[in-house]
């Protein structure tokens, strides 16, 4: 029996210290959900790679409610795993308390900025891609008119509709962009119907290629733009092979590079800000054998210009964040 | 009525139901090839091993002792108010507005208030149904839940315009200030080196809540008002009859019980979250039922269900962190134990009784 209990305890003990020891990583989601085909999956998917690659392995936890966010960062900062990375704005609030708790545990926070000695702060410069694809849709369209699909209505999404329309703008002065939301909730990322609709009355109003910020009602605007005979552009992951030849190009927001790099780096993580933007590879536009076709060398030379403009600094995109206005756009 | 002793009424019935709804649970973690013996004793470990773990399950265990004390007092008088998550959201906004907008001295007197605030927006939200019910005959079943899609709208309305701080990404208000933060059990209960509760979210709103559990006992069992209410609840002519005016009780026992819910935000708004966020309720008003039928509608039935369900909540919550058990798995667990103890109480009720009245013949032919 004491043996028994002898050798229970020293296992325990040993699987303990070899937890701490590997240190793995550790990945929160939001409440959205691991496969919400955008921007958890885009995390999650960064995670599988480097598990993939380095045959480590990591933990993870889907929310259920928000009481739970400091539970989860708790929990595990409690049980050794570190880096601990978390997908989404909303966890700044429960990350502020908790990272100072834990000054030896490194936290990655994305699309928010926390400003902690083991913080890593990440933000996508969303205006940049979203500019170079307004610049393309400007250029693709016969109509001269463009739409815009956010998700929920939040300053995040409406960088990237601000950014779109300054492209848009800076190719034909004279171009229409028409910006709608789908609504005001967290329910909005995930109403392919609306998004649906949406299209459809943009098309009426002239629009010819749409744009869709909006997490999983993106699909239903490709859906409905494939049907209709317009042009879509979609967001976050490489969204062009859901339409071949149908979806002009993706803004790509490698926030599965974000992962990675941050799981990689492992308990070397190195605080602080992040800014990723076309520079170093964090957002960009998508070019594939889905949409070859679509891009013309003129359209590819205009943008890789600007895109070179952008980096030197030549070109300022506004970021709508910086003081909550858009000189290209009324919402 | 009497086919059965008391205590299996109050004892056997909801234990029956539990192990019939862990059995099916067991079965359903059995299917997706994960050990039921072992996500048990996470479950029990995670809940109830720790200080820690009794931080989590006290907290959810006095949301849910409000919202389950508030649909007990409303179905006393035969109200089914199934409401409690409007009110409870509701209530939500009366904490924020007066913890955002009065400058408090001192987090008692912020307690207090919040207290009055959460009672008085959750019992106003209550008084429209009741009132459609008791003057126009609106059945309140239809009008409260109804109600909880309008208060939904109304938070919404607020948490992305007039109450979010400028610039922020989140439908939700900003901190309250520092003088109406409750103190946690980790204040309370930490003495020098050793940290108690830590980082747990219960706090002194789970006084409150016994405080209230003991309150509504007396107010049944021991007022006038009380007995009307009750009196009401059994026979509507009858108590008519006596000098009952069915306005009255129906429009006080839905106000108590909206207030009840609304108070349940002192607990996860200004104890736990410290601001308002968007569903900030999280099913807690509809757990209530659950709570309010298990616990036989008498306040320390209820105040033990809400601990079962506290327990079912915070293991939940450690199975979806150590265990590859998915999160809609684990909403699947607690939902079979709300099915077994809340809808189907007459499914096991029926069989027992025959079992009880078979046994009283049985001893009545002996004798």
């Amino acid at each position: 029996m004491t043996l028994m209990t002898k050798m229970f305890s020293a296992t325990a003990a040993l699987a303990l210290t070899a937890g701490a020891a590997l240190a793995d990583p550790a990945l929160i989601f939001d409440l959205g959900g691991k496969f919400d085909k955008s921007f958890n999956e885009s995390a999650f998917t960064g995670a599988q790679r480097w598990a993939d690659e380095t045959g480590g392995s990591f933990d993870e936890v889907e929310l259920q409610s928000d009481a739970q966010r400091e539970q989860a960062l708790r929990r595990f900062a409690e049980n050794g795993n570190n880096p601990i990375v978390m997908a989404g704005f909303a966890f700044a609030t429960a990350l502020e308390e908790v990272a100072a708790d834990y000054p030896d545990t490194k936290f990655q926070i994305i699309d928010m900025v926390v400003g902690q000695p083991n913080v890593r702060s990440i933000v996508f410069s969303e205006e940049q891609g979203s500019y170079l694809v307004g610049m393309l849709a400007a250029m693709a369209s016969e109509t001269n008119t463009v739409g815009f699909i956010g998700g929920m209505d939040i300053p995040l999404i409406r960088n990237f509709a601000c950014g779109y329309a300054q492209g848009v703008l800076s190719v034909n002065a004279d171009a229409t962009v028409i910006s709608n939301m789908t609504g005001t909730t967290p329910a909005a990322w995930n109403d392919p119907v609306k998004g649906s609709e949406l299209t459809l009355a943009q098309k009426s109003q002239g629009a010819d290629v749409v744009y869709a910020a909006a997490g999983g009602t993106g699909v239903g605007v490709l859906q409905t733009a494939a049907d209709n005979d317009m042009l879509s552009i979609g967001v976050d992951s490489n969204q062009n092979y859901l339409h071949s030849g149908k979806v002009l190009t993706s803004m790509l927001k490698r926030v599965d590079n974000a992962v990675y790099d941050a799981f990689a780096a492992g308990a070397d993580l190195e605080a602080g800000f992040i800014v990723m933007g076309l520079a170093n590879g964090g957002v960009g536009y998508a070019v594939d054998e889905h949409n070859e076709a679509l891009i013309t060398d003129e359209m590819s030379a205009a943008v890789e210009a600007a895109k070179a403009s952008i980096i030197a600094g030549d070109i300022m995109v506004h970021n709508y964040n910086s003081d909550e206005t858009c000189p290209s756009l009324d919402f | 009525m009497d086919a059965m002793p008391k205590w299996a009424d109050v004892v056997l019935i909801p234990l029956i139901s539990l192990i019939l709804a862990a059995t099916i649970s067991a079965l359903v973690i059995l299917a997706i090839g994960e050990s039921p013996v072992e996500a048990l004793n996470l479950m029990v470990k995670g809940a109830l091993g720790s200080t820690y773990g009794w931080g989590y399950t006290l907290y959810y265990a006095t949301n849910f002792i409000f919202t389950g004390l508030a649909v007990s007092v409303a179905f006393h008088s035969r109200m089914f108010n199934i409401g409690g998550e409007g009110q409870a959201m509701v209530g939500g906004l009366g904490v924020a507005l007066i913890c955002l907008y009065v400058p408090w001295p001192h987090w008692s007197l912020a307690l207090v208030g919040g207290i009055l605030a959460a009672a008085i927006f959750g019992a106003a939200w209550a008084a429209i149904p009741a009132f459609l019910q008791a003057k126009r005959g609106s059945h309140i079943v239809i009008t409260t839940i109804m109600f909880n899609f309008i208060a939904a709208a109304l938070l919404n309305y607020l948490l992305i315009g007039a109450l979010k701080p400028k610039g922020s990404m989140e439908p939700a208000t900003g901190k309250f200030p520092e003088a109406t933060h409750l103190p946690s059990f980790q204040d309370m209960f930490s003495f020098g080196e050793t940290a108690l509760f830590r980082g747990a979210p219960a706090n002194v709103s789970f006084f409150v809540a016994v405080v209230a559990c003991f309150a509504v006992w007396a107010l049944i069992w021991k007022t006038k008002l009380g007995y009307e209410i009750r009196a009401f609840g059994h026979s509507e002519s009858a108590a008519k009859y006596a000098g009952i005016s069915p306005t009255k009780i129906i429009m006080i026992s839905m106000m108590i019980s909206g207030g009840l819910a609304g108070m349940m935000a002192i607990n996860n708004v200004q104890g736990e979250a410290e601001r308002l966020v968007l569903n900030a309720v999280e099913g807690a008003g509809f757990i209530g039922i659950a709570v309010a039928l298990m616990g036989r509608s008498h306040p320390f039935g209820v105040f033990l269900a809400a601990l079962l369900f506290g327990f079912l909540y915070q293991g939940g919550a450690e199975l979806a962190l150590w265990t590859k058990i998915p999160r809609e798995m684990i909403v699947v667990i607690q939902a079979l134990v709300i099915l077994f103890t809340g809808a189907l109480d007459d499914m096991v009720r029926a069989p027992l009784e025959r079992v009880f009245l078979a046994l009283k013949r049985r001893k009545r032919k002996a004798a």
